[in-house]
């Protein structure tokens, strides 16, 4: 069967992520997986393991002080090259910044066709996406080129194959033009343990309901003991109650978790957008006609401040 | 400084949004279009590095006839003058053949750095600042929340899932900015008259050597086969709170199984 490269995602602390799973899991209905470390020095042998777990045969190791010092252009260097030599049945990347970024030069680069928020892709190339803010289901098809996917966390499965995988050293030739853009600094924000907020299965969220940012605590309360991952509604954020990189939205992330419980969110258009595709919605706000209620599979309508730490009670009570 | 501010016309994402049945474009005749809104933020981002270095600040804009609209309200802002890009040929160009055309235009107005959102709320696909730069060999700085400008030295701040990264490249270059960077000004009235005088030239496919099969739905690397509209979600059990909300949510999701 015909190769199909997974670039793959990870992060410095959490290793492989998620959604490289579910391309790992896709890849193998459409033909044999190849994982793609791009990295610095070292990058895939922490990763192999997990990688071969989910059904990885090969692994193509790029690894060079160039692609960690500059942003994504080396990277799609290094990845065109390998697409020339191999001739994959498909390439898929992480429906993420830097997945959609690699992907945009590698389609230049290869005068090829790109599809991207694809949430499932069938073995004839056709795509699955999901475009205005979830509202309508788009059935789509590279036409010029090979299948060039990027893949939205949370769509696939993510199911195990072991696998033993070969390991390639990629020689890694980048030119002047790939080293444009230098990363003069990476500074790590305290995260704590919480799952990242576009992979999380359950994520709850706080609107203008919370009044403040001491308030979020409560919401940060309710995530941990489900789990979950913190969202913030862009009112919130633009209230400066929570920071940017949680809001969930037009301007956010878009997340498809299992739960989504929005708390004090009133609901507007713009943060459906965000999140309209999750299973199932759960609701609390004092405003029985707030819109978020249209979409809530279990609504209640009340203070955040009375229900939301008689529900911690409860889920503890229960665990 | 010479800067390009890149500015889509979409339909407003507060209505509804629909793709056409007969050619499963976006439908931008029912909708009413606006800025996209993310572009606002890079029109600030131009007009103060201008007001704090000089410069000019050009509009630039790939759309039909009715961009213009769009184009005189980016102008009421206080950007200098307007590039729009129009040609029938263009309708169906993908994003690959839109970076081809865009790429084409900005080689006419040699910018020493191009500004734009980091998405568009119609299509969210974040491909257009790294596809131009890879066209024009320039450095693609994306996802600015905070950008210094140092005679030719630019340094981006941009957020990452870990945290933050800081980047620096020299022009020219492609900066890409998210909706954190700055707070658009709103059109003055001297502004929006202004703007109604401002030069906006008009540039045709043949004008940028473009080839009209290279573009358009002849030209296009993908193709949406079919689209539907997702049923619409259905409000489920809504309860008043009576002092037991919270239990009554927590045996919801009980019985979701997610406690």
């Amino acid at each position: 069967m015909a190769e199909v490269l997974v670039v793959v995602e990870a992060t410095r602390e959490f290793g492989v992520k998620k959604v490289t799973l579910e391309m790992l899991t896709l890849a193998r209905e459409l033909g044999t997986p190849s994982a793609v470390v791009l990295g610095g020095p070292g990058a895939a042998a922490a990763l192999a393991d997990r990688l071969g777990e989910y059904g990885a045969e090969k692994i193509y190791a790029a690894e060079s002080e160039e692609i960690d010092g500059y942003l994504v252009a080396p990277k799609a260097t290094v990845l065109a090259d390998l697409v020339r030599r191999v001739s994959p049945a498909a390439v898929l990347l992480a429906s993420a910044q830097e997945g959609k970024e690699i992907a945009a030069r590698l389609a230049v680069k290869l005068d090829n066709g790109i599809l991207t928020d694809v949430v499932s892709l069938d073995t004839d190339g056709t795509a699955t996406q999901v475009a205005f803010a979830g509202s309508t289901i788009v059935k789509s098809k590279v036409t010029r080129g090979l299948p060039l996917v990027t893949l939205r966390p949370n769509s696939v499965n993510p199911v195990p194959a072991p696998a033993t995988p070969a390991v390639e050293q990629l020689t890694v030739q980048v030119g002047d033009t790939d080293k444009l853009a230098k990363v003069v600094d990476r500074v790590a924000e305290q995260k704590g343990s919480r799952p990242e907020l576009t992979e999380a299965s359950v994520v709850v969220s706080g609107g203008r309901g919370v009044g403040n940012a001491d308030n979020f605590k409560l919401v940060e309360e309710l995530a941990d003991l489900l789990g979950g991952a913190v969202g913030a509604s862009r009112a919130a954020v633009d209230s400066g109650f929570y920071p940017h990189q949680f809001q969930v939205g037009q301007t956010g992330k878009t997340v498809s978790p299992q739960l989504y419980v929005a708390l004090g969110i009133s609901g507007a258009i713009q943060h459906r957008a965000g999140m309209q595709t999750s299973k199932t919605i759960v609701a609390v706000n004092k405003d029985a006609e707030a819109p978020i209620f249209e979409l809530a599979d279990f609504g209640v309508v009340g203070d955040l401040f009375k229900v939301v730490p008689q529900a911690a009670d409860e889920v503890r009570k229960r665990k | 400084m010479n800067i390009v501010v890149l500015v889509k016309q979409v339909p407003d994402s507060g209505a509804d949004r629909n793709l056409r049945s007969d050619d499963n474009t976006v439908d931008r005749g029912s909708a009413s279009n606006v800025i996209n809104e993310m572009d606002e933020y890079a029109i600030e981002e131009a007009l103060k590095i201008k007001e704090a270095h000089g410069g000019e600040v050009t509009i630039l804009t790939m759309g039909p006839d009715r961009a213009t609209e769009s184009i005189r309200k980016a102008l009421s802002m206080g950007p200098d003058k307007a590039v729009h890009v129009v040609d029938d040929a263009l309708h169906g160009s993908c994003a690959v053949a839109t970076s081809k055309v865009l790429a084409a235009a900005l080689g006419t107005l040699n910018p020493d750095l191009v500004i734009c959102g980091a998405e568009s709320t119609d299509g969210r696909v974040q491909v257009m600042p790294h596809m131009l730069a890879e066209r024009l060999g320039v450095a693609a700085l994306t996802g600015a929340r905070k950008l210094t400008v140092d005679g030719g030295n630019l340094t981006v701040e941009r957020q990452t899932e870990e945290g933050y990264e800081v980047v620096s490249a020299s022009t020219p270059a492609v900066v890409s900015v998210w909706d954190t960077i700055n707070e658009p000004r709103y059109p003055s009235f001297k502004g929006i008259m202004a703007a109604k005088k401002k030069p906006v030239q008009t540039l045709s496919l043949a004008d940028l050597g473009v080839a009209p099969g290279e573009v358009g739905f002849d030209g296009a690397t993908s193709t949406v086969l079919e689209h539907s509209k997702r049923p619409p979600r259905s409000g489920g059990a809504k309860i008043t709170d009576e002092g037991d909300g919270g239990v009554k949510l927590v045996e919801f999701l009980a019985t979701e199984k997610f406690v």
